[in-house]
């Protein structure tokens, strides 16, 4: 990887923010928006606009991308395979439970993601419980596959949500919320998940260069003196705090945490200390992106998870074309 | 004895089930279909929450269930010998909740489903009629189709003078519609949002069912979706702003406590007015939920709102009279105030 990279996604990633703000259904001059943004306007009009509704969004959107980039990158090292999405431990199936749940029960909004977020953190948790009281939770099929078994059984709870739900009223809301968005955000949402994300993205940062050890296998990482159980906890413990806050603001979005580290490793390679930061980067350039087309493309809000895999899927196909990701 | 007991029961359930037949009279339905109704229907089963309200409207005696049971607050606002029907699930829409073994076992003379006529719908009124030999009527449940609904109902029902009562009275409230709409220039319509969901991001595009009450009114929806007829979207905070509607109704009145502290909807003129009307819900909705005769009294309500001394006539007093009417029940000022405040 060049040098150069780096500096050059953080580019990209401040230029995507900056255009995004410039764009949106409300009319306001490009040049007005960078002014605000820079402090040197102050009609409070325009203003409310950009700091109260489009900037929160758009910093929502780049959250949401790094945060399942991130922990994409963590699992597909982890695990080896370069198949893993962040879900694949059930983070997904579980908050959406919990935040049908809500919905059922006509909570508000700011329940209804806690208990997104709480369902997400709840399911893996039984997942390492369940792993581990078949095989002490050394093995780490055990722990896919436990994975799958209680990913299924959340999927099948919402499924049953969904029949017991008012066809008029909450079932729309929850169709909704499995298709993932980001329309209503607010500024309060972005500030609670931002440090949730943050927390876990640290242990990723910081223990970079073991989690690449990781990669390379299980002997080789104990060989080097490395605790691979602890470690391997840590990491299941990070991208689920990361992915569980993601997806309590935007409902469930596919694609990206898959999909962007694919990006990432033709950029800087498969060595995880590498491929992190630029999984973080491209995937909030991306989701930036995404979001705006979701906003801003039609006259009605485009589903983020429909737009995920309508743009993910032949951009990765493009990606294979191209050259194999390593 | 016993040996001829068999034979002789055998030719009896023979003759009882010719019985139940031979007094039949086929039936145009709305979709077109002929179907044999039996001369005495006592039984009735609702396929889904529309037809469910309309067979309360016109015959609560022939009910043997509800799609979904009535709600606690709801109970006040019905017949008390319907308040306890069991629930019994819906059998189209979105996903059949119910077997149709568990029908059989109801014993139902008659099938009615109220709402959308295609060929989904009545094949599968083909399919159960076929299957469980019970008749399967589908009515129009188009919203300017609700007074020939209450007529075609009130005339397989065997309560003609009911159904026409009730249709008379639908007649009378769109005309009156009509009639203070006609004296309203288009540019004193009001651009009406319809804020649903947990946030009040969801709404109705134009043509939609659910904001067709918004529509029928004289209002503007400014919501417009991608398809000529209606249907369920989300709406992004910054939409909002450029609709700049200068009214919102919405379903859930803890939904209205919450909006007028948060941009964008602090931002917008109607919230600022306070602007925000809550559709009452008590036994059934306003505007929605579900699309069926309910919504006749969610017209005169929402011209009262939207169009405030243009419309004659005293708001509480129609209500009052509308209930007594169509879900034969007095309901006095505490519970007029239960209902229009908003609060469940």
């Amino acid at each position: 990887m060049h040098r150069s990279v780096l500096p050059a996604l953080v580019l990209i990633l401040a230029g995507a923010v900056v255009i995004a703000c410039g764009v949106g259904p409300y009319p306001l001059a490009p040049g007005k928006v960078l002014a605000l943004l820079v402090g040197a306007e102050t009609d409070p009009a325009a203003a409310r606009v950009v700091f109260d509704i489009r900037l929160p969004r758009v910093l929502a959107a780049l959250l949401v991308g790094a945060a399942l980039s991130a922990a994409g990158s963590a699992y597909q090292s982890l695990f080896r395979n370069p198949l893993v999405s962040p879900d694949i431990l059930g983070v997904s199936s579980g908050a959406g439970l919990g935040a049908v749940l809500g919905i059922l029960l006509g909570l508000p909004v700011l329940a209804v993601q806690l208990l997104g977020f709480a369902g997400g953190i709840a399911t893996v948790l039984l997942v390492a419980l369940l792993a581990r009281a078949l095989r002490g939770g050394a093995d780490m099929l055990v722990l896919v596959l436990s994975g799958i078994v209680v990913g299924a059984l959340a999927g099948a709870a919402i499924a049953l949500v969904k029949v017991l739900a008012d066809p008029y009223e909450q079932l729309p809301a929850i169709t909704f919320w499995l298709l993932g968005s980001l329309s209503g955000i607010q500024r309060g949402d972005v500030l609670a998940a931002a440090p949730v994300v943050l927390i876990g993205l640290a242990p990723l940062v910081l223990l970079r260069w073991r989690i690449g050890v990781l990669g390379l296998g299980e002997e080789e990482a104990r060989a080097l003196g490395i605790d691979t159980v602890w470690l391997r906890g840590i990491v299941i413990t990070a991208a689920t705090l990361i992915t569980a806050a993601a997806v309590a603001i935007s409902g469930v979005v596919g694609w990206v945490g898959l999909m962007v580290p694919h990006m990432a490793r033709m950029i800087a390679g498969p060595r995880f200390d590498r491929l992190l930061p630029v999984a973080v980067l491209l995937g909030g350039s991306f989701m930036v992106a995404v979001d705006t087309i979701a906003r801003s493309g039609a006259r009605i809000e485009i589903p983020l998870g429909v737009l995920t895999a309508l743009i993910g899927g032949p951009v990765f196909v493009w990606l294979l074309v191209r050259g194999r990701p390593g | 004895m016993r040996r001829l007991l068999v034979p002789v029961s055998a030719v009896l359930l023979l003759w009882l089930g010719c019985a139940t037949h031979a007094f039949a009279r086929p039936v145009t339905d709305s979709a077109g279909r002929v179907v044999e109704v039996p001369d005495r229907v006592v039984r009735v089963f609702a396929a889904g929450p529309p037809a469910s309200t309309l067979l309360y409207v016109v015959a609560p005696d022939k009910m043997i269930g509800w799609v979904r049971a009535p709600r606690t607050e709801e109970k006040p606002f019905l017949l008390p010998a319907t308040r306890h029907l069991p629930e019994l699930g819906r059998l189209t829409g979105r996903g059949n909740t119910l077997s149709l073994e568990r029908l059989l076992a109801e014993k139902p003379d008659l099938i009615i489903d109220f709402g959308t006529l295609n060929d989904t719908y009545r094949s599968l009124a083909d399919r159960v009629q076929a299957q469980t030999g019970i008749p399967y009527l589908l009515i129009d449940g188009r919203f300017a189709n609700t007074p020939a609904a209450l007529r075609l109902l009130g005339r397989v029902l065997g309560v003609e003078a009911r159904g026409e009562a009730l249709a008379q009275e639908a007649e009378r409230i769109f005309a009156a519609v009509d009639a203070t709409l006609a004296n309203i220039p288009s540019a004193e319509r009001p651009k009406v949002y319809l804020a649903r969901g947990p946030d009040g991001f969801e709404s109705g595009t134009r043509g939609s069912i659910n904001t067709e009450m918004i529509e029928r009114v004289g209002a503007i929806n400014p919501v417009e979706g991608l398809r000529e007829s209606g249907g369920l979207v989300r709406v992004g905070a910054e939409r909002l702003l450029v609709f700049a509607p200068d009214a919102i109704v919405t379903l859930d009145a803890a939904l209205r406590d919450s909006l007028a502290t948060r941009p964008p909807w602090s931002e917008l003129a109607a919230v600022k007015a306070g602007r925000i009307f809550v559709a009452p819900a008590l036994p059934f909705g306003f505007i929605d939920s579900p699309p069926s005769a309910n919504r006749l009294i969610g017209l005169s309500w929402l011209m009262h709102k939207l169009y405030p001394g243009k419309v004659a006539g005293d708001l509480r007093a129609e209500v009052a009279a509308f209930y007594r009417l169509f879900y034969q029940v007095e309901i006095d000022g505490a519970a007029l105030d239960r209902l229009l405040g908003g609060t469940p």
